[in-house]
Order: structure tokens, then C-alpha cells, then sequence
């Protein structure tokens, strides 16, 4: 019964906003904690925020999921930005934090269940990830 | 039951005790219970939703704009939560490489390993202590063929795990070298041109090469640029400068050494060191060449090894045992 997914178009910092309101709203229906909800939304956060700072256009897709009787919701960032050229350095603990820059994708893996990274230099970036709800 | 309902519970008893009492001993409680949390790595996000359940089931009818308040904090406690991860994992990762160094240091150990040659002409004390984990100074005995005895005391300008690299190849070209080519002067031309050749820029060594002759007495020596050694004249009871002129290693493929020579009577001492004695710190000012060779007049008249040992014990002592730069000390004293 996944739903077709939802999204939020990322150009403007407010849209960051919109883009956490929609994952909260949908983890509240899915049932989520108070504090996985707020993970959630972290993480959203961080995902837009990324698309906002280093790729100026971007897309949060959210969906609601479900697999072997597990639910959960599912977090697409996608951009067509510069991409990343080294992702290990930007997935090692440190990396963005030491700049000031927050939890960085490092946070946002450890907010969330799954995560997948794929990424093309010139092409842009996608970042898929699961929460699922306890 | 899992211990997190365990603690929830327990939890909730504390608060409440302490809400109706203020008690410290619901606050000994709470400090207690925080190590249990800490233990088991539960996040800041995780205790305040602790809290807010806990003040739920005590307090159901709790002011909705306060448990709106409660839900922001736990908001704002998730980026703590992940700095707490990070640092969590940062310090794993830290202790796991501090192992590696200290497996590294062994292997450094074992292939420096000198022995103290024993003759009944000279007797060696030596004593050599890294700053930190790994030493980046360096001391090896050769005995030749010939009866000689070859000294060599190094310290390579730099710290740490690179200085302490460097030193191997040092060790490892000089096993190299011809037995005829065990002159002073000709190990430190020949050493300089494989540091020139093979280490960064950026690192020099600094190097005393001395051999003894036990047949006449004689201590041939070279140095480059390596802090001068003392001699100890047994007659005078006085110090002197061991003087020698010479390039660091690593500079110049060209450099030549000139080599000196001492005569060396019955009781004479012969004292070969690194900058970490003369450059030791005390406190907040470097004590001055001077100095350490007044530390070293008090114990000059022990027996070699104990004298250095003692030496070793008084700066540790002034610098507040912990050294700031690897300590090497060599004392030869002339016996017959």
C-alpha cells in the first residue's frame, strides 16, 4: 500500500520548513514517537538544507512505506547539483561538523534507518532513506 | 522487563519523590541513574522524552502550553544527540589508533634494539626515553672485529611517528655499511647521503658517530651538528664542550665530516646526549645547557648506568614527569 509519494520543491531556505512539516505530518499519521518524529525531521532538515546550500535546486520526495509488515517513510533527496566528488569524506564523522555545517550526512545516516548514496559529478546527488516506525 | 523500562520506572519514582519532597536523596538518585544512561548510550533526545512520559503518568492533567514546551526541548536536544554520536565514535576511533601506535612502537623497539657492549676498558650506561609514544631519537652500539666499540647517538629534528620512521632507515643503512667503512667520518657521509636521498625535505637528523679504541685509549669522533657531547676529566675533576663541527644529515649530498680525536685516561667520562636533556623545560622557562651539566656534576661520581638513570629521575622530576621532548643520555667512563 505505498502512497505515492509527496514532495517539496528546495530553492528557498523556507521551503527547508516546508519540507520538515510534510515528514512530521506523515510521521505522526504513520504513528511515530515524539522523538522519532523529531529525528525525522532532522534529518529532512539536513537532506534540504544541502540541496539549498551546494545545490540551489533540488526535490524532498516523502512516502510512506510498507515492507514485510514493517511501515516507515521513506526520504528522497535528489539534486541536480555538482554532485559530491569524494563521498567518503563527506560520510566521515567530523567532516561537516568541524566546519560549523551541522550534523552533516553522517547525522542523517545515524538519524535514519537506511541510507543510500549515489552521486555523479556535474550530475547531481540522490540520497535515499528509510525510518521505520516502531 | 528490558532495562530501559527498568530505568523508566525508576525514573519516574526519583521524579517524583523529589517533586513532592525535594529530597537530595532523589537528586543522588538521579545522578546515579544518569551513569546508567551514559552507560548505555542513551541519547539527551531520549531523556527528556523520559521525562515527558514520566511527568504524563504523574501529572495527566499537566498545562498543554507545558508539555508543548517539554516536546520543544526535546526538539532542540537531537543535534546533541548526534554531536554525542559523533564524539562517541571519534574517541572509539582515537583509542583504536593509539593501540596501533603502541603495537608500532613495539616493532620500533625490537628493531631498534642495541646491546650494551661489555669490555673490560669502558663502562656504558645508557638510558633513552621517548616523549610520547614513539622515539625519535636514537642510540646503537657496534662492536667490531677489531676490538672497537662504535656509539652512535641521533635525533631527528621533528616529533613524533614520521621522526620515529625516519629512525629505522638510519639503523638499516648503517647495518649495511662495509666493516671498513666504520670510521666516523665515513658513516656520517655515507648516512647523509641516503638521508638525503630518501627522507621529506622537511626532516633533518642530527647525528654523533664516536668510536673507541681500546687498545690506545684513543675516541675518534664526528658530528654532524649534533649537540655537543661533555668530556669529564678525571684529573681537573672539570667539564669540557665536546666540540665537533659538521652538517646536519639531510641538507647537502656533498657534505664531508671532518673527524676528531680525544685521548681518554683511567677515570675519564665521556657524556653524549640529545637536546631533549639540554633543552629539557622546567616549568615555563628551557633550562640552559649550563644547567643540565650542573644536574649532571651531582651524579657524574655513580657508576655509569645508575648515574644515568639518576640524571633521568631529576629531569623527569623537574619537568613534572611529563617530557617534553625524547630524553637520550649516554655515559662512557674509562676504566683501566
Amino acid at each position: 500500500m505505498n502512497s505515492s509519494p509527496s514532495y517539496i520543491n528546495i530553492n528557498k531556505e523556507w521551503d527547508i520548513v516546508a519540507a520538515r512539516q510534510l515528514a512530521r505530518d506523515m510521521s505522526k499519521k504513520l504513528g511515530a514517537g515524539t522523538v522519532d518524529q523529531a529525528r525525522i525531521a532532522t534529518a529532512v532538515s539536513e537532506l534540504a538544507r544541502n540541496i539549498y546550500l551546494y545545490a540551489i535546486d533540488g526535490k524532498i520526495y516523502i512516502e510512506a512505506i510498507e515492507k514485510m509488515e514493517r511501515r516507515g517513510i521513506r526520504i528522497v533527496a535528489e539534486d541536480n547539483g555538482p554532485g559530491i566528488p569524494d563521498i567518503s569524506l563527506v560520510m566521515e564523522d567530523g567532516y561537516s561538523t568541524s566546519g560549523g555545517l551541522g550534523a552533516g550526512l553522517p547525522g542523517v545516516k545515524r538519524l535514519m534507518d537506511e541510507f543510500n548514496i549515489t552521486s555523479e559529478e556535474g550530475k547531481g546527488t540522490i540520497i535515499n532513506t528509510i525510518k521505520w516506525v516502531r | 522487563m528490558d532495562t530501559t523500562k527498568i530505568d523508566a520506572s525508576k525514573y519516574k519514582m526519583l521524579l517524583k519523590s523529589y517533586i513532592e519532597s525535594q529530597n537530595e536523596q532523589s537528586l543522588y538518585g538521579a545522578e546515579q541513574i544518569t551513569k546508567t544512561f551514559i552507560k548505555n548510550n542513551i541519547l539527551p533526545e531520549e531523556i527528556v522524552n523520559l521525562h515527558i512520559q514520566a511527568l504524563t503518568e504523574l501529572y495527566p492533567d499537566l498545562l498543554i502550553e507545558f508539555k508543548h514546551s517539554m516536546n520543544f526541548l526535546l526538539e532542540t536536544m537531537i543535534s546533541y544527540g548526534l554531536a554525542h554520536q559523533e564524539y562517541q565514535y571519534l574517541r572509539e576511533k582515537q583509542s583504536q589508533i593509539k593501540s596501533e601506535i603502541s603495537v608500532a612502537a613495539n616493532v620500533q623497539d625490537t628493531l631498534l634494539k642495541t646491546t650494551v657492549p661489555q669490555i673490560d676498558e669502558l663502562d656504558i650506561g645508557v638510558i633513552s626515553v621517548p616523549a610520547h609514544q614513539m622515539n625519535g631519537d636514537y642510540h646503537h652500539f657496534i662492536q667490531g672485529k677489531d676490538g672497537s666499540i662504535g656509539i652512535a647517538i641521533a635525533d631527528v629534528i621533528g616529533k613524533g611517528i614520521p621522526a620515529a620512521l625516519c629512525m629505522s632507515m638510519i639503523k638499516y643503512a648503517m647495518d649495511s655499511f662495509p666493516e671498513q667503512l666504520m670510521r666516523p667520518n665515513s658513516i656520517l657521509e655515507n648516512l647523509n647521503r641516503v638521508v638525503e636521498r630518501n627522507v621529506d625535505p622537511s626532516m633533518f637528523i642530527t647525528m654523533f658517530y664516536a668510536q673507541f679504541d681500546p687498545d690506545s685509549g684513543k675516541l675518534f669522533y664526528s658530528s654532524a651538528g649534533h649537540e655537543p657531547g661533555f668530556l669529564y676529566n678525571a684529573v681537573t675533576k672539570e667539564f669540557q664542550d665536546i666540540e665537533a663541527r659538521g652538517l646536519v644529515l639531510g641538507i647537502n649530498s656533498d657534505s664531508t665530516y671532518k673527524q676528531y680525536e680525544l685521548q681518554l685516561n683511567k677515570g675519564d667520562i665521556v657524556i653524549m646526549l640529545t637536546d631533549g636533556v639540554t633543552e629539557c623545560r622546567g616549568g615555563k622557562k628551557f633550562i640552559e645547557r649550563e644547567e643540565a651539566l650542573d644536574i649532571i656534576r651531582q651524579y657524574i661520581h655513580l657508576p655509569p648506568q645508575e648515574a644515568a638513570e639518576m640524571i633521568y629521575k631529576h629531569f623527569e622530576n623537574l619537568q613534572d614527569f611529563n617530557l617534553k621532548d625524547d630524553f637520550t643520555l649516554i655515559i662512557l667512563e674509562k676504566k683501566v
